[in-house]
């Protein structure tokens, strides 16, 4: 096998202009097809990581990829508010360990504004159950103070200490606008990779005053015990002392008679997200295993194409005592050596592209993805990628078969 | 002793109804040399791929060193040749991409060399190119980097690796000048008397002849093409009669 081997590794580069030329084809598309099966895994790993640790969300009823997109993703808008009265009735339940309010509706400069209280910084959870991190400041205190996520702070150049203008509605720009409802920037995230980056976090009684006529802001303004306390809030994030509990809470909150709730798992909710993303999904991977299949059938015409020129080398092989088959398996260990070559150039570009990217990619995407491309999935792509070459490569492993079995010796 | 090649009642066609070669009886002693020639078309070059198991006879048989190649599998006769034929060309003989070393490797490979076969190889490759009058170095050299002359030394060196009991020669002075020719022939039959090796030497240079004892006209043995040459020449005689 060993002797095969060099055999067939000479033979390839005796041809180095068309086998080179195939390699690069051959890296290209396997970098193509590695590339959007790693994006879309860490694509669905990301997703995953916005929200960890919390047992139930709970909103108006609506959907539940709805309530999902809204206070989780901060995306769309909320149909209809709950009473801050259930949010207490859920903290103050014996079956809930903690209990997060979340109010959304205003933006500042197209980020999206939430109304919170602190127990959001203590409890909330995302990844791999990692906390919030202040990377400067501290979560707000008083009544016109905010918190703002990293790329909020990075991409409008804030800093703790500086003044910032939120106003009512959810656009860049806004005609009521007014710099009398100033808010104090009280502290800075660390990056997260989850939405949590693009939000500016203000306390609830903050996003009511946000809403008061400017007279009514000016007095809050002047004394802040006037401060409007919130009537409505837009959902609530609960963490239960038990995950048993999970269930009997839900249906207990589908059925609160004093409201109109809605109880939803994350995990659930996630997966039904995801779910509406596969046909995306699939149809990348049919584009890049299109990809990777004109390059084999590349390789198998280069092979195919050399078989003429070959014809001398296959009698001399025919009479030193090789057999059809011997010929057949040099020409498969031929197109096997050049993708496996290009799988493992591939995987090389692919990771130094990841790590020489990674800055951009967060900064501009806020794309965070890992620079580790090796997992069970990759594997069994590859794995894929070898039986396709060999399927592909037996049209000219059978040509140089029938080859050797017709050869002659011949002269000239 | 048995008789290094004994064909019976050979013949052999490519189209069912057209034979193109018929051998009622012919047998070659071992170490016995001879020279066979013949006009093209006298089915050399078919009777060469007979007698090394490449085509198999349509009917009549071979025996090599008393053994029937159409009893063997195509994988058996194919390790036959291996083991026990060498076989040199006019030219392509050896693998171009590869060196030297590594062509007269692989006959050996192929031949299923023992252990310890395999670890002499490089010292038997050495006399060898010795004897053959090659450089050294020429052993480490890629064949496309040799001249004619060289690749065809090289030929005799790898079909000999195996200390084959057969050498099948086919026109392998062709592509070589006159002096070279007459040094490559003595080599030839220096190194067939020292390994005691039968050898069947085809060409249609009659002046190579006066290097063998026995001589073969295959336009004479072969019934199909001495058949045919009667068949012509009666006809050039009728024609003859007539203009006369």
């Amino acid at each position: 096998m060993n002797t095969l081997l060099s055999v067939a590794w000479h033979s390839l580069l005796s041809r180095k202009k068309t086998v080179l030329l195939t390699f690069c084809s051959l890296v290209i598309s396997i970098m193509v097809l590695l590339s959007v099966e790693h994006i879309r895994l860490q694509a669905k790993e990301s997703f995953n990581r916005t929200i960890s640790g919390v047992d139930l969300i709970v909103g108006a009823p609506s959907g539940q990829l709805n309530l999902l997109l809204y206070s989780v993703f901060r995306m769309g808008s909320p149909t209809n508010n709950i009473e801050y009265d259930s949010f207490t009735m859920l903290r103050d339940n014996d079956l809930v360990k903690w209990a997060i309010p979340i109010s959304l509706g205003d933006s500042h400069r197209g980020f999206r504004v939430m109304g919170t209280n602190e127990a959001y910084f203590a409890h909330f959870r995302f990844g791999n159950k990692q906390s919030l991190k202040f990377a400067n400041g501290k979560p707000f205190e008083h009544l016109f103070e905010a918190v703002i996520g990293a790329d909020v702070a990075h991409s409008l150049k804030y800093e703790v200490g500086d003044k910032i203008v939120i106003a009512h509605g959810i656009g860049s720009t806004s005609f009521t606008n007014h710099d009398t409802s100033p808010f104090i920037v009280s502290g800075i995230l660390a990056p997260t990779g989850t939405p949590v980056d693009k939000t500016v976090h203000v306390s609830l009684p903050g996003i009511e005053a946000i809403h008061l006529s400017p007279d009514m802001l000016q007095a809050v303004i002047d004394d802040h015990a006037l401060a409007p306390q919130p009537d409505n809030i837009t959902s609530v994030m609960l963490g239960l002392n038990s995950k048993f509990a999970t269930f009997a809470l839900q249906r207990k909150i589908n059925n609160y008679p004093e409201d109109r709730l809605m109880a939803v798992l994350p995990g659930v909710a996630l997966a039904e997200l995801w779910s509406l993303m596969s046909t995306v999904e699939n149809l990348l991977r049919v584009i890049a295993a299109l990809v990777l299949i004109s390059s084999l059938f590349g390789l198998a015409t280069m092979l195919l194409a050399s078989m003429n020129e070959r014809r001398a080398e296959i009698a001399v092989f025919r009479v030193l005592g090789a057999g059809p088959v011997i010929i057949l398996m040099l020409i498969l260990l031929e197109a096997l050596i050049l993708v496996a070559l290009s799988v493992m150039t591939s995987m090389a570009l692919l990771t130094l592209a990841l790590i020489g990217f990674e800055g951009w990619l967060a900064a501009e995407f806020g794309l965070f993805l890992s620079h580790d491309i090796f997992s069970t999935d990759i594997f069994m792509i590859t794995g894929m990628v070898f039986v396709a070459t060999l399927v592909v490569s037996i049209f000219p492993g059978i040509e140089a078969y029938k080859n050797a079995l017709h050869t002659q010796l011949y002269k000239g | 002793m048995t008789a290094a090649i004994a064909i019976n009642s050979l013949s052999y066609a490519y189209q069912t109804d057209k034979s193109i070669l018929s051998i009622p009886q012919w047998s070659l002693g071992q170490g016995e040399r001879v020279f066979l020639y013949g006009d093209s078309g006298s089915g050399k070059t078919t009777l060469l791929n007979l007698l090394c198991g490449i085509l198999v006879p349509t009917n009549g048989s071979i025996a090599l060193f008393g053994e029937a190649l159409a009893t063997m599998t195509n994988r058996q006769r194919d390790t036959f040749r291996a083991q026990h034929i060498g076989v040199v060309f006019q030219q392509f003989n050896l693998i171009p991409y590869l060196t030297v070393f590594k062509n007269i490797q692989l006959a050996a490979y192929f031949a299923r060399a023992s252990r310890a076969q395999t670890q002499q190889l490089l010292s038997r490759a050495q006399s060898l190119i010795d004897t053959l009058g090659l450089p050294k170095d020429v052993l480490h050299k890629r064949v496309n980097q040799l001249s004619v002359g060289q690749q065809q030394r090289v030929a005799i060196a790898r079909a000999l690796i195996n200390q084959p009991k057969l050498l099948l020669v086919d026109e392998p002075t062709s592509a070589l000048d006159v002096s070279a020719r007459d040094a490559f022939m003595q080599l030839l039959m220096h190194m067939c008397e020292a390994e005691q090796t039968s050898l069947i030497f085809v060409s249609h240079d009659a002046a190579l002849g006066e290097y063998f004892e026995r001589k073969v006209d295959l336009t004479q043995l072969n019934e199909v093409s001495a058949h045919l040459a009667q068949s012509t020449s009666q006809q050039i005689d009728s024609c003859s009669e007539v203009t006369s």
